[in-house]
């Protein structure tokens, strides 16, 4: 039983062991340990990808089946799901790939996905503002350092800046280039380590909430 | 004071819509960053292979495709060969489409001046793989011509072969680029990629990891300046000013209210 | 005469146009790989040559054949077709328009070999080598009993909270893990908060969904919100369809869960893991129906829009460090100590790093390549 418990973290200890030698032995089979490790995790995503599909047409067939709260919906979502899938197929075989311009899938793709997904995209423009008229107020001294700087870099930033005066886009590439990269590079140091610190915990089992 | 947010999101509407439909003309600065990738990309000798991977599907088109359709624009009047790849299977159509459009605009033969090599899955390793041999990645275009069919590819191996690398990017693909054909083969990289993302990637172009970098609609105004044609990214850009100067008066609004509130709290 | 000099001086420059031919074995490699470097005279170089072809071997006096091509901007090629231990003669023609112009001596023999040791990553070693000494030692003054101080986290402290306020208005609890897989760690950390998150919830009876765009992330979410339930003694309140899978597309995946957001209006949002430009639009969906917003993420360009957005967020470490302050064992929080002692290390290096270069020693700077 213990044994039973402890193998998944023996797989990890040995599997992290492996990829750190790999990094420093350049030779075969070390070097290329990394690679074919990735290549396995692609495999296993593309069967998991079913694992996904079944959970969605599951959860949707049963609302239609049980005629729950916006079944309607859900029957539209299983509709196009299969109707997508079909022109996929469909294209793949008559064109070789799904992904030829001249293919019904892409037809599909060009003027159903992009249009919904740059609208999904161009909604920032509203959440954006609100957002910074929530939160740019000059509460402490702090925040009015904050409030002034995004001040000149929103309007550093773009070309009536430079308009109303042409020093403006150079103070807003300064406080990027300078207190801003210091900060970011600040932050992203801590996450790196923090990062090596958890792969460590992880690697010799102190950390394993992810596991059962 | 709290304005209604129903009431910012139409003003949004109204700022972003009208500059876009009165077309008003805005003088463009062309930022260091942009003149970079604009000079290492003009210093290249005509008949030179570039390999350019638009790592970005429909959702950040609006901003990246702009900037595609001018650096090829770039690229193909000066005679430079293009290899078009894609990390995400979705981009090689979007790429596709802007080879094609710019293409034929300038007469260049599928094959001899440019070929797409497509879209592979795993990243990292298509990228390791392609410093020893491209042949490796892609063994034939996404038609499935094979590579040692077009002339394009002839003496074309891996990346000692390939002056510069365009990534134009709406993720973290820039990241593996650097990591991996920057840090190991020494590829010599140009980036292209959202506004957002922008500031994430000065780290990258300070430390000379890449050599230029094009950031956002705003970006890709900048490249149509120096090309010498002001296309969609351009007109843009009032819009975007107007945005800017928008989110601005409301800050402003928003602190006048806040310290309103604030004296009229304290007196009480 | 010059005529005679010019005729006769042009063939002798052509034939040394390529000098210094030299072969050696692809350093720090699997073995199989052999690098060719020469010089070129600048006048040739921008008389046209137009590529250099590489002629192999494995006789110095003859049965050369061409393996490959250089571009004319190289001066390098790398011969990957070579077996280890096997001598090898190389040599290489410069091609211009009308044909070879430039022919350089024969250099061998040379072989390749594999090794053991990529030696321009020593540095990498000396640094994971101090850091697990960092991480042991504390750990082990850990286990002798010595007690680590660790500052109050508030997005953390304020986990509890949320859910029992959540429950108190009888709405659910939404956690959002992000778009990512399971070979990030971000995630994995995001799946040890679950942990916390989804005990609370049992203990308060209250509802969790989790919309995933990962298929294995939602096996995950799944397994750890069902031992969760478990430890806290209500598996008969797990319920598996409220984990479920929305999608992988980016946009889709925001617009799936602003509709779950706006149709359930929950009491709670936990947006932890890793993001992309979806976050904002998430997380001003949240504020916008006023639920308690608890974020957390290591993408640094998304940790302003989430401190706009939400009332609590963990920045970066912060989120990597959580399963440790959550546990409160002392030996993972221990380890979290010797994270510390590297930072320490590291702020010293970056200031001796700048003051050096400063003053001109930039040599140093060669210590941190791995190139």
């Amino acid at each position: 039983m213990i044994m039973f418990e402890r193998f998944p973290l023996l797989v990890t200890f040995f599997t992290s062991l492996l990829i750190i030698l790999g990094f420093f032995i350049p030779r075969a089979p070390f070097g290329d340990i990394q690679q074919t490790l990735l290549v396995w995790v692609l495999i296993i995503s593309g069967f998991a990808a079913l694992l996904g599909v079944d959970s969605l047409l599951r959860l949707h067939i049963k609302r239609v089946t049980s005629r729950g709260e916006g079944w309607a919906y859900s029957l539209v979502l299983i509709l196009t799901f299969v109707f997508i899938f079909g022109l996929g197929v469909f294209s793949g075989i008559k064109y070789g790939t799904a992904f030829s311009l001249a293919s019904p899938f892409m037809y599909a793709y060009t003027y159903g996905i992009i249009p919904l997904q740059a609208t999904m995209f161009s909604l920032l423009a509203f959440f954006i503002t609100s957002a910074a008229y929530r939160a740019f107020k000059a509460r402490s001294i702090d925040a009015t350092f904050l409030l002034v700087a995004a001040a000149l870099v929103i309007i550093g930033r773009v070309p009536i800046g430079g308009m109303v005066w042409a020093k403006l886009p150079v103070i807003a590439d300064w406080i990027l280039d300078w207190p801003s990269m210091a900060a970011r590079r600040g932050v992203l140091l801590g996450i790196t380590l923090g990062a090596i610190g958890t792969s460590l915990r992880i690697m010799v089992g102190i950390e394993r909430s992810y596991l059962r | 004071m709290n304005i209604n947010r129903r009431i910012i999101y139409l003003l949004v509407a109204v700022v972003v819509t009208v500059p876009l439909i009165i077309k008003i003309a805005m003088p463009v600065r062309v930022s260091p960053p942009v003149q970079l990738a604009y000079d290492k990309l003009d210093e290249l000798k005509p008949g030179s292979v570039v390999l350019l991977s638009t790592d970005y599907e429909a959702g950040t088109m609006p901003e990246l495709y702009p900037m595609t359709i001018a650096i090829l624009k770039h690229l193909f009047s000066r005679d430079i060969k293009v290899l078009l790849m894609s990390m995400y299977a979705l981009g090689v159509p979007i790429g596709t489409m802007a080879l094609d459009e710019v293409a034929a605009e300038y007469d260049k033969k599928y094959g001899e001046d440019y070929a797409i090599l497509g879209f592979k899955p795993g990243l990292n390793v298509v990228i390791v793989a392609m410093g020893s041999e491209i042949r490796d990645a892609f063994p034939t275009d996404y038609a499935g011509t094979p590579l040692e069919d077009l002339p394009v590819m002839k003496g074309v191996d891996n990346y000692d072969d390939i002056p510069i690398l365009i990534d134009l990017c709406s993720g973290s693909t820039l990241d593996s680029w650097v990591m991996f054909a920057q840090a190991r083969f020494g590829q010599r990289i140009i980036a292209g990629c959202t506004a957002v993302m922008a500031t994430s990637f000065y780290p990258y172009l300070n430390a000379g990891q890449i050599e230029g970098l094009i950031g956002g609609l705003k970006g890709a105004a900048e490249y149509e300046k120096l090309i010498e044609s002001p296309a969609v990214a351009t007109s843009g850009m009032p819009a975007q000013s107007f945005m800017h100067i928008l989110i601005l008066v409301l800050i402003i609004i928003g602190n006048i209210s806040f310290f309103i509130e604030r004296r009229r709290k304290r007196r009480s | 005469m010059v005529f005679f000099f010019v005729l006769f001086f042009i063939p002798s420059v052509l034939l040394q146009s390529i000098t210094n031919l030299t072969a050696f074995d692809t350093p720090n490699d699997a073995g199989g790989s052999i690098t060719i470097t020469w010089n070129v005279a600048t006048e040739l170089q921008t008389g046209g040559i137009v590529r250099y072809e590489i002629f192999r071997s494995k006789s110095a006096s003859g049965g050369y054949e061409n393996i490959g091509i250089a571009l004319s901007n190289k001066t390098k090629y790398v011969d990957t077709s070579a077996r280890d231990g096997m001598d090898y003669y190389y040599y290489v023609v410069a091609v211009s328009k009308e044909g070879e112009t430039g022919k350089s001596g024969i250099f061998g023999p040379v072989s390749s070999t594999l090794q053991w040791f990529n030696t321009k990553r020593w540095n990498v070693l000396v640094i994971l080598v101090f850091l697990i000494f960092a991480f042991f030692f504390y750990i082990n003054l850990a286990r002798k009993g010595i007690k680590t101080f660790i500052r109050k986290i508030p997005g953390l402290e304020a986990l509890d909270d949320a859910v029992g306020r959540s429950t108190e208005m009888g709405k659910p609890i939404l956690y959002i893990p992000g778009l990512w897989g399971l070979t990030n760690v971000t995630v994995l950390a995001s799946l040890s908060i679950l942990r916390r998150v989804a005990k609370k919830t049992a203990e308060y009876g209250a509802r969790i969904m989790i919309p995933n765009a990962n298929p294995l992330v939602m096996t995950a979410t799944q397994e750890v919100v069902k031992e969760a339930y478990l430890e806290a003694g209500r598996p008969d309140l797990y319920n598996e369809k409220d984990i479920f899978f929305l999608t992988g597309d980016q946009f889709g995946y925001a617009a799936g869960c602003d509709g779950i957001i706006v149709r359930e209006k929950p009491g709670a949002i936990f947006l932890l893991g890793v993001f992309a430009a979806e976050s904002l639009i998430l997380a001003e969906t949240g504020n916008s129906i006023g639920a308690i917003q608890i974020s957390g993420t290591t993408s640094t360009l998304q940790l302003p829009f989430f401190v706009a957005s939400c009332d609590y967020t963990l920045i970066g470490e912060e989120m990597l460090a959580a399963a440790s302050y959550l546990s409160g064992e002392p030996v993972m929080l221990g380890s979290l100590k010797g994270e510390d002692l590297a930072k320490i290390v590291m702020i010293l290096l970056i200031i001796v790093g700048a003051l050096l270069t400063t003053f001109g020693v930039v040599d140093i700077t060669g210590l941190f390549s791995t190139g």
